[in-house]
């Protein structure tokens, strides 16, 4: 019967097809797209073939939804903490948060900051400063970026053998540990051989200072690193609305650790850093991190909105290749492979994650 | 004696008591510095902004639809004229003019359902009748054409009432497809349960906006040549795919979390499948889960937002049909977004409530 009703329904897509003159196969994406990007973290020209076109747009939406992952788990994590704090103010403003931005489509907020971001600013001529290097206007925000030099060649180099030196550390720590009993810090020795060793490769190199800063001149601001409206708009959208969730999350995962643990811990005579460190983080990590990973798959799905307020993402690349070349099916099946794979990439890792803190039970 | 030589211990003095609205502020708002300080930032920002927005908001608003009155304010207070300006627009569509009164009833009585079908007295089976009912008087009413009303295609409907009907009939038609696909990924035929498995996965591993293209360019392409289906009805058939399969998930988490038992049990007193499902676990593990499949109907509500991409003009597509065209409104974007947000939240803020609601009664039902 399954087998009956695919078979209906390619024979009558191929029907269509052939009927109204459509093209398929993925041919086309070697041709020249014939479109601009306005933001691409690669040159990008519109001679360049459509399935570079595609490159640009999951590297976008990559950028948009890396950004947006990092700056939601702060904004969400100290709104979570907010929400339990003892302090009535506190604790009112934070749940207010969580009310307001969680029960307000994203779409809708993604426009509305989009449209904030453009009529409210400023022209570039005269960009808001607020801080040194730091440009604000309508045509994005603009920022000191370090100038490339041979030294930082030299100071990641001594980063990396700062985390190669601080795992061994830890394993001898560990070893040490197992062995005599006496417990030696574990975090912040290893944390400051990577930084130490990071800065010794930074000295090495001879301390390159030099920023490159942008500058305002009668028209724009050039120089420094730059990032468009739309990619402010749909950063600071995402970033407001996953918030309230992951907020909601985080604090639901540290009331679902009974307060007899803390009890217990303290009878134990464990400080409160410890009982924090060994007894209460742990149970609530193992409650928070599965929704948590699921709040930043659903931004990285959110992040397709962007298509809205004309951010060139994986969508919008897709959308445009589709009004020009008519092929629907390829360019749809593209869109749901990638976002298929990102998704199903990270639940292996969830799972993967999941069997390793599970309780063990017997 | 040898007590004697003991000093009494000194008696205590009595704890002061925190009682009192003044005594419980200061215990919440300067326990200690740390409190201190968070309280006095959170005051310093509330100063700071509040009076600014109230200003803006209230103080320096224009309410009347006069543009030339909202340019002069060069965003220095709100345009709230935008909306009395625009607001049948807005709420409606591109619904005809003269005829609005039949969305503006349809909508009533479909928001007047949705509060019977919350009250716990009204739970019955004349409930179903009575949605039965009024879907269809909605549909005679938006489409016209029988007893007088001027025909009315479903191209031109939109605003509030596009918006209730999509997240309604989606929620109405995902949620028995929901149980069926949570029941078929139990199921013990690879077949049946490899199907579920994929759909489900699929789905949830997709962004909605990908389903929504597939249902408005992708699906007449699968019909059979001559057959054209309504782009009403595909966007409607993507939502519903859509939020089912999330729905499928939530009921599957119930469903684990009956115990072996009872299958085992109603095997024992010769109960069938379907039985078993209908009578012993679904009445369980829909009741377990009753706070996720609110939280599902909220974001399907919120998805139905959407469908503006697509073309299709719901309350946020309605918006840009009332302010995009119209080069005088075009600047007062903001204050349409805001009234459309206080919509939607209000729709969402309510539904959330009830299902803390319903989770309460619930657990207090379940500890008798």
């Amino acid at each position: 019967m399954i087998a009956a009703a695919i078979w209906f329904l390619a024979h009558n897509t191929l029907e269509n097809m052939r009927v109204r003159g459509i093209q398929s196969g993925f041919g086309f994406l070697t041709q020249p797209a014939g479109f601009d990007i306005g933001e691409s973290a690669f040159a990008f020209d519109s001679g360049d073939a459509y399935w570079k076109a595609f490159l640009v747009g999951l590297s976008n939406t990559l950028r948009a939804a890396l950004v947006g992952i990092v700056l939601t788990t702060i904004l969400g994590t100290l709104i979570g903490i907010g929400r339990l704090s003892r302090n009535v103010l506190v604790r009112g403003l934070c749940t207010g948060y969580v009310e307001l931005f969680r029960n307000i489509p994203v779409l809708i907020q993604l426009l509305m900051w989009y449209f904030v971001l453009n009529e409210w600013l400023p022209p570039v001529a005269d960009a808001l400063h607020p801080l040194p290097g730091v440009f604000l206007s309508k045509s994005g925000m603009s920022f000191p970026v370090p100038e490339w030099e041979q030294g930082h060649v030299v100071s990641l180099a001594g980063f990396a053998m700062g985390i190669v030196v601080a795992w061994l550390y830890r394993r001898w720590a560990r070893a040490a540990f197992e062995k005599t009993g006496v417990a030696r810090p574990m975090v912040w020795p290893a944390l400051l051989i990577a930084v130490l060793g990071g800065l010794l490769g930074w000295l090495a190199g001879g301390a390159p200072t030099a920023l490159e800063m942008p500058v305002r001149n009668d028209l724009n601001v050039s120089g420094g690193g730059a990032v468009t409206p739309e990619f402010l708009a749909v950063t600071l959208g995402l970033t407001i609305y996953t918030a309230s969730f992951v907020a909601e999350i985080v604090r639901s995962g540290i009331q679902s650790v009974p307060w007899g643990q803390t009890e217990a811990a303290g009878a134990l005579g464990l400080s409160r850093a410890q009982a924090l460190k060994l007894v209460l983080l742990p149970q609530a990590l193992r409650v928070i991190i599965p929704p948590l990973t699921n709040q930043y798959l659903n931004l990285t799905k959110n992040s397709s909105l962007a298509v809205a307020v004309g951010y060139p993402d994986l969508v919008s690349i897709s959308n445009t290749t589709l009004n020009q070349t008519g092929r629907a099916v390829e360019c749809i099946t593209i869109l749901m492979a990638v976002y298929l794979t990102l998704s199903l990439v990270t639940a292996a890792l969830m799972n993967w994650y999941n069997a390793r803190s599970a309780i063990k039970e017997r | 004696m040898d007590t004697a030589l003991r000093p009494p211990v000194i008696a205590r003095p009595a704890p002061t008591r925190h009682v009192g609205l003044l005594a419980r502020l200061r215990k919440s708002l300067f326990s200690d510095w740390k409190n201190a300080l968070a309280t006095i930032v959170v005051v310093a920002l509330l100063v700071r902004w509040v009076p600014e927005f109230y200003n803006w908001a209230v103080v320096r608003s224009v309410t009347q639809p006069d543009n030339d009155a909202c340019r002069a304010l060069d965003h220095a207070g709100a345009c709230w004229g935008v909306i009395a300006e625009k607001y049948r627009l807005i709420l409606f569509g591109r619904y005809p003019f003269d005829e609005q009164w039949r969305p503006l009833v349809a909508t009533l009585l479909m928001v007047a359902m949705l509060v019977a079908s919350c009250t716990r007295v009204l739970w019955s089976r004349w409930l179903v009748a009575a949605w039965i009912a009024v879907l269809a008087i909605f549909f005679v009413l938006m489409r016209g054409g029988v007893a007088g009303l001027t025909p009315v295609e479903t191209a031109r409907w939109g605003g509030v009432p596009l918006t209730m009907l999509l997240s309604t009939l989606s929620i109405a038609a995902g949620f028995p497809i929901a149980v069926l696909v949570a029941l078929g990924r139990r199921s013990h035929l690879p077949a049946i349960r490899s199907m579920c498995i994929v759909y489900v996965e699929l789905i949830r591993g997709v962004p909605l906006i990908s389903v929504l293209f597939m249902a408005s360019f992708m699906f007449p392409l699968f019909m059979p040549p001559g057959i054209t289906v309504d782009v009403l009805v595909r966007v409607l058939v993507g939502i519903t795919l859509f939020s089912a399969a999330y729905l499928a998930e939530v009921v599957r988490g119930g469903l684990q979390a009956i115990p072996k038992g009872q299958h085992e049990a109603a095997a024992a007193m010769g109960l069938s499948y379907w039985q078993t499902q209908r009578k012993i676990i679904l009445p369980q593990a829909l009741r377990m889960v009753v706070p996720s499949i609110m939280n599902s109907f909220i974001s399907t509500f919120k998805d139905t937002s959407l469908v503006t991409i697509v073309s299709l003009y719901d309350l946020t597509g309605s918006l840009a049909l009332a302010l995009g065209g119209d080069a005088n409104w075009r600047q007062f974007y903001l204050e349409g977004y805001l009234f459309i947000a206080a919509i939607y939240w209000g729709f969402c803020f309510a539904m959330s409530r009830y299902s803390q609601w319903v989770e309460r009664r619930l657990n207090v039902a379940n500890a008798h």
